[in-house]
């Protein structure tokens, strides 16, 4: 496990000040568990929304659940406001392939059907399958596919990011 | 000689079949409790529906009655965008003298993926899991005698639900605990997750003394039975004990294994009061107990339906 040259906190700083100018009066945040959730959390605190945020969980919309199964599931969506007519902000650490973001969009609309739906990520890593870009991204790089990239949050709440070999 | 691997968990210990609570280890049973979490929220959502069954046919096999575990399957497995199909086996093939195997070799002709079985035969369910295509996963609704696990999982899920945990917690099973499945069920999950005393109440004739070998303490005096209990679950007296002369009469039975409000107040003061259902008033329990502030069985059934998607999705993501 490598730390690599990517200050976490400092792209965190970025993010916000993506994210300030994507808001509207009205726009909720909603962050993808598990890294995208603390971001949207800390973010709403942040910038004072004064609106609650959200969490959304891929899990039961996942395309490769039949190879991978439904493991051990943590997530679960929170979403403390109305789906129908609200502008959405979605926030997540990482977008690659943009299947869990395609997963997350089917999930949202079980809950209603929202004015508009935007991404904010702090890391564009490429490798799209899917036509899915985000409004914004605190950064963009190209890692090999056998490297997985995850945020991680101490307990001081300051995040650091990890890059893992995967086989 | 090899040691016989648990036919319900894979190579991977991974569950593929739902036989029995017994010899199932307490990671998967609260794995099953916490996904079952999840699902119960679907309920709150606009389109009460996820996909993760989609295109996967489950057959219901119902060699025994029983509607409302019949029903609730049924809405598990569309709620999980699975293909339901209902089998009324009571009144087919079976009748026309096809055995069990020859029947679900052409079910499986038919491409299922997954096979809900209620049988009146303890142990049917393990057959067909012997027997069956390695892709169909094979969920036990109810055999004979010997196990309802489904039920004995919605029970727990029930009991964590409004006791938090299960490490200092009394819980009565009271009735026909030597004919319930319900109760085996019950009983092995309850010791799995770490109940530590757990009464069986009756009569001598449906509680036998041997009953103390699964661990529990018996109980012939309902008033000792239900002392300090935080969970207290009443077992449906089946009219056919009666006929069999295990018992004198219903009113009988009442006086002395109903549970009346007198009685639910020797319990815990936040005891809950459970029952599988269906519930025969005035013959195991008091309607005012059962329609009391006690009582959680209503709610037992709607976590039941997230049981058993919890259940149905787990198997369906573990291959053999």
């Amino acid at each position: 496990m490598t730390n690599l040259l990517l200050d976490a906190e400092q792209l965190y700083g970025e993010l916000r000040s993506g994210v300030a100018r994507l808001l509207s009066p009205d726009t909720v945040l909603v962050g993808i568990w598990s890294g995208g959730a603390w971001l949207a959390q800390r973010l709403n605190a942040d910038l004072k929304t004064g609106r609650p945020v959200g969490t959304i969980s891929s899990t039961l919309h996942r395309d490769d659940f039949g190879e991978r199964g439904l493991g051990a599931v943590e997530a679960t969506t929170s979403l403390p406001f109305e789906i129908d007519g609200a502008r959405i902000l979605l926030i997540d650490d990482v977008v690659a392939s943009g299947r869990t973001i395609r997963a997350v969009v089917n999930e949202l609309f079980d809950y209603g059907r929202p004015a508009s739906v935007e991404l904010a990520v702090l890391v564009d890593r490429g490798g799209r399958e899917l036509p899915i870009a985000p409004a914004f991204a605190a950064a963009k790089l190209t890692l090999p596919a056998t490297q997985r990239l995850s945020l991680a949050r101490g307990t001081d709440g300051r995040f650091t990011f990890a890059v893992k070999e995967t086989t | 000689m090899l040691a016989r691997r648990n036919p319900q968990l894979n190579a991977h210990g991974e569950l593929i079949h739902l036989l029995s609570i017994e010899g199932l280890p307490r990671a998967i049973l609260t794995q099953i409790l916490d996904t079952a979490g999840t699902f119960l929220s679907v309920n709150d959502r606009d389109v009460k529906k996820v996909p993760l069954l989609r295109g996967k046919s489950v057959f219901n096999l119902f060699f025994e009655n029983s509607t409302r575990t019949r029903t609730t399957f049924e809405i598990a497995a569309k709620r999980l965008s699975a293909d339901v199909i209902n089998l009324d086996i009571a009144k087919s093939s079976a009748s026309k003298g096809e055995s069990l195997l020859d029947t679900i070799a052409n079910l499986s002709a038919m491409h299922a993926d997954m096979f809900v079985v209620r049988h009146s035969e303890s142990g049917a369910p393990y057959l067909i899991a012997r027997h069956c295509a390695p892709h169909v996963h094979v969920v036990n609704a109810g055999d004979g005698r010997h196990a309802h696990p489904t039920q004995g999982l919605l029970d727990m899920y029930t009991i964590r639900h409004y006791k938090k945990s299960f490490n200092e917690l009394t819980v009565a099973i009271v009735g026909d605990i030597v004919h319930s499945r319900v109760a085996r069920s019950d009983i092995h999950a309850l010791t799995t997750l770490g109940v530590p005393e757990i009464r069986a109440v009756g009569p001598k004739t449906l509680v036998p003394g041997d009953l103390r070998d699964m661990g529990v303490r018996v109980c012939h005096d309902m008033r000792e039975g239900v002392k300090d209990a935080d969970v207290i679950i009443m077992l449906r007296l089946q009219n056919e004990r009666m006929s069999g002369a295990m018992l004198p009469s219903a009113g009988e039975y009442f006086k002395s294994f109903g549970l009346t409000e007198d009685l639910l107040a020797l319990a815990r003061p936040d005891a809950i009061v459970m029952h599988p259902g269906p519930i025969n008033r005035g013959v195991e329990i008091d309607s005012r107990v059962a329609d009391g502030s006690h009582s959680v069985i209503l709610p037992q059934v709607t976590f039941g339906i997230a049981v058993r998607m919890a259940v149905m999705s787990i198997l369906a993501g573990n291959d053999a």
